[in-house]
């Protein structure tokens, strides 16, 4: 298989445009400038971005070595269909994201901004390159760097629970990618002698089956970021962080680096057909399916409204892993397209989240009856959200679902389908609730005076623009439906 | 590189000049103490400097042409003379030796000022004596000499050592007994190699081994020469002497020496396994990969447990390093081409992490005046920049890319996966998993807690704005190290970053020459 490659130093630069605002953003003297330097380099990044995309869409791939540090290996990027994707997601969401933690930082005079966005320059960076790296050691170096990058974030306001949140976060993401990816990276080189992504994997004719189910399980669980459980509970205890941070980190760029990571192991590392050979593919459906059903029941009984959607968030990713593990054409196309879908509308749940939050200082979901007709546009935009992440048309969400329900019939698995049925459902029960309490609730119980009162315009704009996204992506989901299918005809070989 | 081509004299005598320019420097630096306080340290500066200089040179000089410098020492030729060789192991931790002497010494110019006032001569001269045998036990193709130099670096270390705090003349006691012993030990076995062999050039009983790898003496001599290393190299459980030494010594001494004493011996180790005692008889026909490896893996285990357990910085550092040494001879004693890479690579990384962790020691010390981790409260706030570079030293020890420490990791634990210790691959991960608990513990008391006797303890939202005034009030007092400490340190930390992403060229260009073909 002929894939035609392109050299170019473009995803290096894309990768460091935000490390390189670090300085300006640290030497600012004035927020406004510091700002600035922000919003210069979540800009030129997009362009970077999104200048490669026709490359991309021609099928070809984009290559650059930065360094050899081993025989084989070396600190490359590869700029591919997958990649491209999830870059095109971090990155515009990033502009969107800085423009909502500029309103809800200020409005709630947020002590040490400056650190605050230093760290979220070097966590976007950190992120682009996962999502542009060529090998798993280049993988594995930024999954680390977002790691690091994020503790100051999450720990953010340097209380009591901030710290064991932090501690929580570093045991589960720090000894998962040392304790288990790491080995399994050194075996995997040892035994196949390279660790680039080929598109059908590397393992085959190399490994034998139990070692391929261990190795498999060292990478599903060491990349404790996708929060597979039982690896899961540090994103609850993350949701200390403010609520920009868990927006971008925790519903887009941190959790989705563990997701991609993952799929990437999963197709250029152990390839489709060892997984399909030695069965592990079942055996990863029905731990991401556990996954999907014991969070979606957990989510409906928490009454904050961030750690709720934490929780959606954990039972999401595991679709992604749901449909790629599913090794038909459709699923892999929805396990990968619903990286893009879900973060446009779980980013908009979270920004709601922090809106109320601004507006009101109310995080219980319990203390939100009657909101709708305090805040009317964040109210209408979580419905939006929640439509798309639980899979209504007109969302954007409906389209990644109904590939990974195609997928699951392809595969002729429909255990999995009564698993993505029943969990819509779960996730329509907890999400509902909200949005009737906040509109529809008895006149008695309402909570808030009969006045509009929105968070700060930088806090709605954006949670408007992502809204409207996830509207648009249902009727033009073509950028990211190329993209994934392009990426499945590589991986598939069709 | 016509620079090299004329038999220019200075540059042929180079070998003898990198080990006595430090040499001469030191007497002249004792000498002129007397008379003037204020005169050995430029001395000294000059005389490191010149010396790093020399390695340079030397380096690009082996791995421009690729042949090993034979240096004759007063133009007797070897068997009966002594040599020097500078081949391309040699030449790299000549050129660490000195960069890190060098380094420390400017790092710490106001420490050494106050704290060595009415001491500058001894203090300099003893600096000085101390990089020189360094330097010549580096250098040196002689197994006797050797031992001389040994002697030479061992003497003005227990000095340096003992000019540390009060309690430091106890440790260095400790650290003399066990240290005259390990050299006494080795000085034995070098006696049975010269009974058995007639020789003491490396070289020279290198190639007679293979006749005699019968002898029982041989044998009593490979033991006790490596007894006598491993006492040196502090490794478990003859490690006694190590944490007390280093921990009561001074900032700029432990600096110099922490990094560079037991990687220097590790380096001797390999030397002689290597040169002298030829790999073929080491793994071959000795076979002492397991039970080495074992030993490795129990010291890695126990440094790491015993750093756990250490409320103050620098013990825990030294804890470390003990820990660290199971690494090296762990990896070399695995015996394949991968092991021996990471190790000899490890000489280097771990030596620049050290010197790191321990200028970041002198700079918390300068600060605080404390060396409890308890006294680190609110250090990120008030010294962004120092804790910057501690945080990228303190993760190269953990082993995050891109940071050196990840890359020798990564062949010590492909080395191991090679030969099948899986053992050792579980204590390196073992090992890299609690340093992240122990970085991270300090980094939670730098973190989350203010800057001395400021609490705050404010958690919930309603006083969020008293909280935001107390840290900005931290803020705004950022008081740094001043640059003499800080810039150097700030160097030695990206230093980190670009040793690691050069590893593949350091590997390729330098550590590839220096292990023999014969390993695989």
């Amino acid at each position: 298989m002929s894939i035609e490659t392109v050299l170019s130093i473009k995803p290096v630069l894309a990768v460091l445009v935000s490390l390189l605002a670090i300085p300006g953003i640290i030497s600012s003297r004035s927020q406004n400038i510091r700002e600035a330097w922000t919003f210069a380099a979540a800009g030129i990044k997009l362009l970077l971005v999104v200048s490669m995309l026709p490359i991309i869409l021609d099928g070809k791939t984009i290559n650059y070595t930065l360094v050899q540090v081993f025989p084989d290996v070396g600190i490359s990027f590869r700029v591919d269909a997958l990649g491209m994707l999830f870059a095109l997601v971090a990155s515009s969401l990033w502009i969107v994201t800085s423009l909502y933690s500029v309103g809800y930082m200020r409005s709630l005079d947020e002590h040490s901004q400056t650190r605050y966005f230093a760290f979220f320059a070097v966590a976007i960076s950190a992120t682009i390159g996962v999502a542009f790296s060529a090998n798993l050691l280049t993988l594995y170096l930024f999954y680390e760097i977002l790691s690091l990058a994020t503790y100051p974030l999450v720990t953010h306001h340097q209380d009591k629970e901030a710290r064991s949140s932090g501690r929580k976060y570093l045991l589960y993401i720090l000894g998962g990618s040392i304790g288990l990816a790491l080995p399994a990276m050194l075996i995997t080189y040892h035994f196949t002698g390279t660790l680039d992504f080929a598109p059908h994997g590397v393992m085959a004719g190399h490994i034998n089956s139990g070692l391929a189910m261990l190795l498999s399980m060292m990478f599903l669980f060491g990349f404790a970021k996708v929060g597979i459980m039982p690896m899961h509970s540090w994103l609850p205890a993350a949701m200390v962080a403010p609520t920009p941070v868990s927006a971008l980190l925790h519903a887009v760029a941190v959790v989705k680096v563990g997701a991609f990571s993952v799929v990437r192991v999963m197709t250029g590392i152990i390839g489709t057909g060892v997984l399909a050979d030695f069965n592990i593919n079942g055996i990863i459906c029905a731990i991401a399916s556990i996954t999907i059903v014991v969070a979606s029941l957990i989510a409906l009984s928490q009454d904050e409204l961030k750690r709720r959607l934490a929780f959606s968030t954990i039972g999401q990713l595991s679709y992604i892993i749901l449909g790629v593990a599913l090794l038909s054409k459709s699923g892999m196309t929805g396990g990968i397209l619903h990286i893009a879908m879900h973060a446009f509308g779980k980013i908009t749940l979270f920004f709601c989240a922090g809106a109320i939050f601004c507006a009101t200082g109310i995080k219980y979901i319990s203390k939100m009856k009657g909101i709708g007709r305090r805040m009317p546009i964040t109210m209408t935009a979580f419905l939006i959200g929640s439509l798309s992440v639980i899979g209504f048309p007109p969302c954007g969400g409906f389209i990644s679902k109904w590939h990974l329900v195609l997928g699951t019939i392809e595969s002729g698995s429909l255990i999995f389908l009564i698993v993505l049925l029943l969990s819509s459902f779960l996730n329509a029960a907890y999400f509902f609730p909200v949005f009737y309490n906040a509109f529809f609730c008895s006149a008695d119980e309402v909570l808030f005076e009969d006045r509009v009162e929105e968070a700060p315009l930088w806090c709605v704009v954006p949670l408007v623009i992502t809204a409207s996204i996830s509207i648009l992506l249902f009727f033009y989901p073509q950028p990211f439906l190329n993209l994934a299918s392009l990426a499945v005809q590589t991986i598939m070989g069709v | 590189m016509t620079f090299f081509d004329g038999d220019s004299s200075l540059i042929s005598n180079l070998p003898a000049i990198v080990v006595t320019l430090p040499l001469f420097a030191s007497l002249i630096a004792g000498f002129l103490g007397w008379k003037n306080r204020k005169a050995p340290y430029p001395i000294a500066a000059v005389a490191l400097f010149l010396t790093f200089i020399s390695s340079v040179v030397l380096m690009i000089q082996v791995m421009s042409t690729g042949v090993a410098i034979e240096y004759r020492m007063a133009g007797w030729a070897a068997p009966v003379g002594i040599v020097y060789v500078i081949d391309h192991l040699s030449a790299l931790v000549i050129l660490l030796i000195t960069s890190i002497a060098f380094v420390n010494f400017i790092a710490n110019k106001s420490n050494i000022d106050t704290v060595f006032r009415n001491k500058a001569g001894a203090f300099n001269s003893l600096y000085l004596l101390f990089t020189a045998g360094l330097l010549g036990m580096t250098a040196t193709g002689d197994a006797f000499n050797l031992y001389v130099l040994m002697e030479i670096a061992s003497l003005s270390g227990y000095a340096l050592i003992g000019l540390g705090s009060n309690r430091a003349p106890l440790s260095t006691l400790n650290y003399l007994f066990l240290g005259t012993i390990g050299a006494t030990f080795y000085l034995l076995g070098v006696g049975y190699i010269y009974i058995a062999t007639g020789s003491l050039n490396m070289a020279d009983i290198a190639s007679i081994m293979p006749k005699i790898l019968d002898s029982s003496m041989i044998l009593f001599a490979f033991i006790i020469c490596m007894v006598g290393l491993l006492i040196k190299m502090a490794i478990f459980p003859l490690h006694g002497w190590l944490p007390n030494a280093y921990s009561e010594s001074a900032n700029v001494a432990a600096g110099l020496i922490a990094p560079l004493t037991t990687k220097v011996t590790i380096y001797i180790m390999i030397r002689i396994c290597l040169t002298l005692f030829t790999p073929q008889y080491t793994f071959d026909y000795l076979n002492t990969s397991d039970l080495m490896v074992w030993l490795a893996i129990g010291t890695i285990i126990f440094g790491s447990l015993s750093a756990l357990a250490q409320k103050d910085y620098k013990r825990m550092l030294t804890y470390i390093i003990i820990a660290e040494v199971g690494y090296m001879v762990g990896g070399f004693f695995l015996g394949n081409r991968i092991g021996v890479s990471g190790a000899i690579l490890h000489i280097v990384n771990d030596a620049a992490m050290t010197l790191a962790l321990f200028m970041a020691a002198g700079i918390f010390m300068w600060k605080t005046g404390e060396e409890s981790q308890e006294s680190l409260k609110g250090m990120f706030a008030k010294m962004p920049f120092t804790m910057a570079g501690f945080t990228v030293a303190a993760l190269s020890v953990v082993g995050v890319p891109p940071t050196c420490g990840f890359f020798s990791k990564w062949y010590l634990i492909s080395g191991g996966i090679a030969a099948g210790q899986y053992f050792f691959v579980a204590a390196l991960i073992f090992s890299s998993l609690v340093n992240a608990i122990l970085f991270f513990r300090i980094f939670e008391i730098a973190h989350f807690e203010p800057f001395k006797d400021h609490h705050h303890h404010s958690s919930n939202h309603s006083n969020k704005g008293e909280e935001a005034s107390a840290h900005d009030t931290h803020e705004q007092t950022i008081k740094e190290a001043p640059l003499g400490m800080l810039i150097p340190f700030m160097a030695v930390s990206i230093l980190l970053v670009v040793l690691g992403l050069y590893s593949g060229q350091i590997v390729n260009n330098i550590i590839n020459f220096a292990i023999p073909s014969s390993i695989l």
